[in-house]
């Protein structure tokens, strides 16, 4: 019998990477965020981790009647990054709402993974700060205690920019904020395997946290700008959200604009604006900008400007 | 020296290793050659024998019809059976002349040695090239005689021989200059001479550093007078492909839709310098070329001199034969090859691999959304958005395809090599590319 030979078009080869290895990745990259959230805040921040990890992907389950619960793994990613976000004890049920309102409004009205025009966990946020604002800002946020599993609920509001903390602590993590916010040294640690693996580039980081740092230093001097950087959700928005590849630019000199508007907005609403925190507005503005970005930015082609170097 | 290269690319696994340092070996000849009449770019060839014409190796049995078009010579001697349409590898059957091997080996008379390359005219050297049947063995053959006469208000001041053998898999051009240094270089400047350059380069990947030292110690000893570097190149696909190797060995950019002599340059294949000073100091006409038969499927990997219209699934038997679980049959290589739909095929000029792949590299995957995750805009050298120019052409909006680059995309295959989502990028802009060009053919 003749051997059956399979024809296609080339190329031939493919590379191993996929979306799934992608999403991987970046589970990889939150982990050491996820251990330190743990290590400050004790089991409730696991469990917050948990709920929305699993709403997240279960949601995404039912909308695509797909019943493996990993899939691609975009939700998961989606869920654990919406906890990151959140302080570490809300009521489970303001968690699971997140969740879902993250994957059915933020990413599938829009058609799904690679349609939504803003980061699903940033638009999950957005909808418990404004309908919930009281279980996920304001008076929620705990004092952070090392293998403290009875940490104290503080009672004052989000202290973001407090000169009176030590730059070590915000470095380290040891101060209240988010789940995934409040330790630099894990994101950092998160980040630089997304940059070994190639899934982010330096532009959009960049372009954010140079942006904060410089309008932080026109504020207040050196250590402000440091404090603005540190402080808040910057690192983990510039390095974890505004990277989200659905939602921000494809082309290099786009992926640097949309850093510093990031940081822009997020220093415009910090400096002069009503809330605390800029960063998830920042972003989520950003994010509406893409596609403009995108279409004005688009690279000269090979050849195009220089004839003859 | 590595830092010469272009920006974009990728890093695909290179698979050289069953091949690679590998001597040229003969490959046994065939009891029929089946050669097409049509084997370069540009015009077919007409046959200038008949069925029952007794022919003998090197002779020409098609003439070219029109200037972008190379003759086409016996690979064997012996009696001309046939001449009819055949497989052709490059898809719809082809003219082809059917000679039965008489086994003797015949040389044709009319190989000669001609004139030293000092005596020899550029008007002379660039109908050397046409009678032997030049065409660039890279794999695009176009004729090289078409290439070695620029119109003339253009000065070629560079001619680039491509050692960079960018594509995976294959090692043909690696043999090349390990064994063939001397000829190169005398290919080479032949080129120059016949095009008046002043510089010659012969740019080569730096995982071939047996490559380089032989190449350089081949213009030490053969470059009299004639200005020749080898340049270590970055090694990185698709780093042979024409405009990328002439950014990386003299910075110039050819700009969109020109060719390289737009710069003052000309691009010439290791094989096709081979060719040049074979023909100058022999008379041999191109009707055997060096072929990589290679990949997980094929038994006993080898870089075979192989003649033209020797049918693959000759070349595969005296290879050992095809594994079990080989399920694709490739020629060239893997990044640009044409996969065949049969063995029953014969190889060509422009045949510089035969790539056997087995069924782990032959998936199918489902095709995602666009995640916009950019990596296609990263690795495309010609700087376009393959993503936006493939998701208009999915769409069939093949004037926002235009709009965004798709008629300067060559077809590298980098973004669908990248594409973490599976999409087949280059395969749409190639049917963006196809829809263009009817249209603009209409207007």
């Amino acid at each position: 019998m003749e051997r059956r030979l399979v024809v296609s078009s080339s190329p031939h080869l493919k590379s191993p990477d996929d979306i799934q290895s992608i999403m991987s990745d970046v589970l990889i990259a939150l982990f050491p965020v996820a251990l330190m959230a743990v290590f400050l805040f004790g089991y409730r921040a696991l469990i917050t981790m948990i709920v929305a990890t699993f709403f997240a992907m279960a949601t995404e389950a039912v909308i695509l009647r797909k019943w493996d619960l990993f899939g691609d793994g975009s939700a998961a990613v989606t869920g654990l990054l919406l906890a990151m976000t959140l302080p570490p004890a809300p009521p489970w049920w303001v968690v699971a709402i997140g969740s879902i309102v993250a994957i059915a409004i933020g990413k599938h009205i829009y058609g799904g993974l690679g349609n939504n025009i803003f980061n699903p966990a940033l638009v999950g946020r957005a909808v418990l700060v404004v309908s919930w604002g009281s279980y996920v800002a304001g008076d929620v946020w705990l004092k952070p205690v090392p293998f403290g599993f009875t940490a104290d609920l503080l009672t004052r509001a989000s202290p973001l920019i407090n000169t009176k903390t030590s730059l070590l602590d915000l470095f380290i993590g040891t101060v209240p904020g988010s789940l995934g916010e409040t330790s630099a040294l894990a994101l950092i640690i998160g980040a630089i395997w997304l940059f070994y693996r190639g899934h982010i580039d330096w532009r959009i980081p960049g372009g954010f946290i140079g942006i904060v740092f410089i309008l932080g230093l026109f504020d207040g001097g050196f250590t402000t700008g440091v404090y603005h950087v540190l402080a808040g959700g910057v690192l983990l928005g510039a390095l974890f959200m505004a990277t989200d590849m659905v939602t921000s630019p494809v082309t290099p000199i786009g992926k640097l604009i949309f850093g510093v508007g990031c940081g822009l907005v997020t220093m415009v609403i910090r400096l002069f604006g009503g809330l605390p925190e800029g960063v998830t507005f920042g972003i989520l503005l950003m994010n509406g900008l893409t596609p403009l970005i995108d279409n004005l930015t688009l690279p000269k082609k090979f050849g195009e400007v220089k004839s003859n170097a | 020296m590595s830092e010469r290269t272009f920006v974009g690319g990728i890093h695909p696994s290179y698979f050289k290793e069953s091949t690679a340092g590998m001597p040229i070996a003969p490959a046994p000849s065939p009891s029929q050659v089946v050669i097409p009449l049509h084997q370069n770019i540009g015009a077919p060839c007409e046959a200038t024998v008949q069925v029952g014409d007794e022919v003998k190796v090197g002779q020409k049995i098609g003439e070219p019809q029109g200037f972008v078009s190379a003759p086409i010579h016996a690979s064997v001697s012996g009696k001309v059976v046939k001449i009819g349409p055949y497989n052709h590898p490059l898809g719809s059957p082809v003219e082809a002349v059917f000679i039965e091997n008489d086994g003797k080996d015949t040389p044709f008379e009319g190989m000669k040695p001609q004139k030293p390359l000092e005596e020899l005219t550029p008007e002379e050297i660039i109908n050397i090239s046409k009678e032997a049947g030049l065409v660039g063995l890279g794999g695009a053959t176009f004729p090289t005689h078409v290439k070695l006469s620029p119109p003339p208000e253009i000065a070629i001041d560079t001619v680039i021989i491509n050692g960079a053998e960018c594509e995976p898999f294959l090692t043909a051009d690696h043999a090349l200059m390990l064994e063939r240094a001397d000829d190169i270089v005398y290919g080479l400047k032949g080129f120059m001479k016949a095009l008046g350059a002043t510089k010659g380069i012969i740019g080569v990947e730096d995982n071939k550093p047996d490559a380089i030292a032989s190449m350089e110690k081949a213009i030490a000893e053969g470059g009299n007078g004639y200005d020749i570097e080898v340049h270590g190149l970055h090694t990185k696909y698709p780093q042979g492909a024409e405009k990328m190797l002439i950014k990386a060995t003299t910075g110039r950019e050819v700009p969109p839709g020109a060719l390289p002599m737009a710069v003052n340059v000309v691009n010439q294949n290791t094989g096709t310098a081979v060719a040049l000073a074979e023909a100058i100091k022999t008379g041999k006409t191109l009707y055997e070329r060096v072929v990589t038969i290679t990949g997980p499927g094929i038994k006993n990997p080898a870089n075979l001199n192989v003649r033209n219209g020797t049918l693959i699934k000759d070349i595969i038997e005296q290879c050992g034969g095809m594994t079990d679980d080989a399920r694709k049959l490739i020629l060239g290589g893997p990044m640009m090859g044409l996969a065949q739909p049969t063995d029953d095929v014969p190889a060509i000029k422009g045949t510089s691999g035969i790539l056997i792949l087995t069924a782990e590299f032959v998936k199918d995957f489902p095709i995602a959304p666009c995640i916009k995750c950019g990596k296609c805009v990263d690795v495309c050298p010609m700087n376009l958005v393959p993503n936006f120019i493939g998701s208009a052409s999915e769409k069939g909006n093949m004037d926002l395809a235009e709009k965004y680059g798709a008629m300067d995309c060559f077809e590298c295959g980098c973004c669908t090599y990248t594409c973490p989502a599976r999409r087949p990028l280059v395969q749409w802009i190639r049917i963006a590319k196809g829809e263009i060009t009817a249209r603009r053919r209409k207007q």
